[in-house]
């Protein structure tokens, strides 16, 4: 937990979130409406015999009773997705349509690309792309196991990401779910912060920013961007985004959200940031008992 | 017609066998008609996807846009094997779109699922329509659903769930 001390001094009630921290995590899963409905998901969980809990923010999340969560039969028929509770949040803040054209610019292992392609009734183009070759079966697996036949699966540095392949040349919305530090995994990984250092932070924000980058290039004029993180280090979050408005057209834009959550930042060390910033969310472990996240939601201006 | 299949690319079933310029590939047409005489699917299920070939015989459904030919890892789902004389849906597909099934569907009581999705051979005496490819199903809090694909032979229901998908129950 020790990492975690640089952020004592903007956090309210520091100590609870640190107790959060240690605190592990339950099993959380996201009914896929590509495959059944929310009743008939919950009713299959109930025959089941499996006690779960609705999260108040949105029903297809929710908390689940069991050792086994892939064990179901919700879970054989693909009616429900192991997927944390905050790693749902970055696809409604998106608010895909459908027969839009999405990029998931970091998509493996497709948790939030199906959950994208279940936003638009699995209607439309989810670009699903990942670099890491390893990981697009596991990306793969899911989207047939979910019944997701929207997907296009590409295996590239999403950093120089070139559209010459599609019969289209912008999209309607990207999401950047970033690589990053993972701090607010912790509950889920006990040993997320074994190999914390400032310098991986640094490299890996160099990387996000170039992500971020191409992701609003490749967006149309009046498109949505959202970006998100699982991390609290603000040099991988609000610098991310700074960067971004400081290099590409696009501006910080306000989203409702039923979790609760703390605004973004406009100071960090010695940086600032833009006032708008503070429309981003921040969600701690301690205020909804769940993992960390960041998000923040960006129009594409020209 | 003398172009073979890329097992590198992604391509477009042609709409009709008429339109094919490759040799021994399916159409969209044929793909269609078998899932609705083999399975009673109704052809207009189908209607915003398109069907891919990569890999000979192996054939892909999917919702999106895309230029034919595409060299990328996937668009949507595998649906189907026509490599061999009996076509086989893949189960990941039975379990999408079997719902529309009314034919060559089996329905399987809870020990008959559960030993089905854990992949296993079973004696079924009971079925009486055709043998080869069938959807094996079973009732989920009210209505049947398709659990995936098996192959019917001499009494015998062979689960072809594949072992990646297969589970304990």
């Amino acid at each position: 937990m020790e990492p975690l001390e640089r952020y004592r001094p903007i956090i309210d009630d520091f100590d609870a979130f640190l107790e959060a921290c240690e605190r592990p995590l339950g099993n959380a899963v996201r009914i896929n409406t590509i495959k059944t409905s929310v009743e008939r998901a919950l009713a299959t969980l109930e025959e089941d015999g499996l006690e779960y809990e609705q999260a108040d923010w949105n029903p297809r999340v929710l908390r689940l009773e069991t050792d086994s969560p892939g064990s179901t039969w919700s879970s054989f028929h693909g009616f429900t997705h192991g997927q944390e509770e905050v790693s749902a949040v970055p696809p409604i803040v998106l608010d895909p349509q459908s027969g839009e054209r999405v990029w998931d610019c970091c998509a493996a292992p497709g948790g939030k690309a199906t959950q994208i392609a279940a936003l638009m009734d699995d209607e439309g183009t989810v670009v699903a792309n990942d670099n890491n070759l390893g990981r697009i079966s596991a990306l793969r697996f899911n989207a047939e196991r979910l019944g997701a036949t929207s997907l296009a699966v590409t295996n590239d540095d999403a950093r120089n990401y070139s559209l010459n392949r599609f019969s289209f040349d912008e999209f309607d919305r990207a999401l950047v779910d970033a690589p990053c530090s993972c701090e607010g995994t912790i509950r889920k990984n006990p040993d997320a912060l074994d190999n914390w250092s400032e310098g991986h932070i640094s490299s890996v924000a160099g990387i996000q920013k170039g992500i971020l980058r191409r992701a609003i290039q490749a967006t149309r004029e009046g498109g949505t961007v959202v970006y998100s993180t699982c991390t609290f280090a603000p040099e991988e979050n609000e610098a991310v985004v700074q960067h971004a408005l400081e290099n590409e057209p696009c501006r910080v834009v306000d989203f409702d959200l039923g979790l609760e959550y703390d605004p973004g930042l406009t100071e960090w060390d010695d940086e600032t940031y833009d006032s708008t910033l503070e429309r981003a969310a921040r969600i701690y472990p301690h205020r909804n008992d769940t993992g960390g996240f960041f998000v923040a939601k960006l129009e594409v201006t020209a | 017609m003398g172009e073979q299949n890329d097992g590198q690319r992604f391509d477009r079933l042609p709409a009709t066998p008429d339109e094919r310029s490759v040799e021994g590939r399916v159409s969209r047409e044929a793909v269609v008609d078998y899932f609705d005489d083999r399975f009673g699917i109704p052809p207009a299920t189908f209607d915003d996807h398109t069907f891919w070939e990569k890999g000979a015989g192996k054939i892909w459904i999917y919702a999106g846009e895309a230029p034919t030919p595409l060299e990328i890892e996937a668009i949507g789902m595998t649906c189907l094997r026509t490599r061999q004389e009996h076509w086989k849906p893949t189960t990941d597909f039975v379990q999408r779109f079997g719902r529309h099934a009314t034919d060559c569907v089996i329905e399987l009581e809870r020990e008959e699922a559960r030993a089905f999705a854990a992949g296993e051979d079973q004696e079924i005496e009971r079925w009486e329509g055709d043998w080869g490819y069938l959807i094996g199903a079973h009732d989920v809090a009210g209505d049947v659903e398709p659990l995936g694909i098996g192959l019917y032979v001499h009494g015998e229901l062979r689960s072809m769930v594949p072992k990646g998908r297969q589970r304990e129950l």
